[in-house]
């Protein structure tokens, strides 16, 4: 029995005195790599996977627009919907939108924004060829299709 | 002296540490800034209304339709496996086959998708495209296709211009995405 009881008197605390670096580490972390939450986006964004992904060059230069069913469907349908910073906009409001987009940058990069579309993997191309004709006739000609890598080799 | 330092309690830090990792993971999102990179045509006004003709041998025809369903130059194909390749082979015929293309500057992919097509496969079928040009691109520059890619985002270096440039010789990436078609939707 006196066996037994020596061992229960073992210490087993988890030392914790290290626990406050792990965490800010952990901290600094997902401070370096995320960032702050701009726009709640109101459409379904399952974003489908390509292969050939290309890196944007400069954040600055580059708006969204988010194309998808919308999230509340029983508020605003099923249809799919536009939209740019947080509100819904019609294909019409799109050249008006650039022209403002525009305007926040210096005059001699504005001919380089570069319009990402978020497009949900189940909209359809209708919409988006509506969006690409606006855009042209707004000249924001360069866009980028936001995709994932996908993971899996061909 | 010694007796009594002075001290900090830092038995909470922790929990303050979690308080804030927990505030930054719920306000914070990760960033994805990646995906196919376009450029569209200019406006359709400004475009002059002249016709212009390309022979029907240096226009390489995938369509889609509302269905999702793929036609390769007028057949019909249940997958893309075997597209990329077609499309390379196509676009450095260099006059070889009377009936593929002339040479790869007058080789260009029309991709025609309807109303109704989803997005997922217009990206999929983007990407094919795509993949078959940056591997030309690629080899053409001595890199790998990847490597090509990150050189072609970063043009300012002058040895990545180089190298860009030396990929893309005589090889415009000729991709057309004509209007979609009224069928679906």
């Amino acid at each position: 029995m006196s066996k037994f009881r020596k061992k229960t008197k073992v210490k087993q605390d988890i030392p914790t005195s290290s626990m406050p670096d792990v965490v800010f580490m952990l901290l600094f972390f997902f401070m370096v790599t995320t960032e702050l939450r701009k726009t709640a986006v109101d459409v379904m964004q399952r974003i489908p996977q390509a292969t050939q992904l290309r890196k944007l060059q400069r954040k600055s230069l580059v708006t969204n627009l988010y194309i998808g069913e919308p999230k509340k469907s029983e508020q605003f349908g099923t249809e799919p919907k536009i939209q740019a910073e947080d509100v819904f906009i019609e294909a019409n409001d799109i050249i008006l939108w650039v022209n403002r987009e525009k305007d926040k940058l210096p005059e001699n990069e504005r001919e380089q924004l570069t319009v990402a579309l978020k497009v949900d993997a189940e909209a359809k191309r209708g919409i988006i060829a509506d969006v690409e004709t606006q855009l042209r006739k707004a000249n924001a000609r360069k866009i980028l299709y936001s995709t994932l890598q996908k993971s899996d080799k061909r | 002296m010694a007796r009594n330092t002075p001290e900090i309690p830092n038995a909470s830090m922790a929990d303050i540490a979690f308080l804030l990792l927990t505030f930054f993971l719920v306000t914070t999102t990760m960033p994805n800034d990646k995906g196919l990179s376009m450029q569209l045509p200019p406006p359709p006004e400004a475009q002059p209304p002249e016709d212009v003709k390309i022979q029907e041998r240096n226009l390489f025809k995938i369509q889609v339709n509302s269905s999702d369903a793929l036609l390769v130059e007028g057949e019909p194909m249940a997958d893309v496996d075997g597209l990329k390749d077609m499309i390379k082979k196509f676009i450095l015929n260099n006059g070889q086959d009377p009936n593929s293309s002339d040479s790869p500057e007058k080789a260009i992919v029309s991709f025609k998708t309807d109303r109704g097509t989803t997005h997922k496969r217009f990206v999929e079928i983007l990407d094919i495209i795509q993949a078959s040009y940056y591997d030309i691109y690629a080899e053409q520059a001595g890199v790998t296709n990847e490597e090509f890619r990150k050189i072609a985002s970063d043009l300012n270096n002058p040895d990545n211009k180089r190298i860009y440039d030396k990929g893309r010789e005589g090889i415009p990436m000729g991709i057309s995405i004509a209007e979609p078609t009224k069928i679906g939707n």
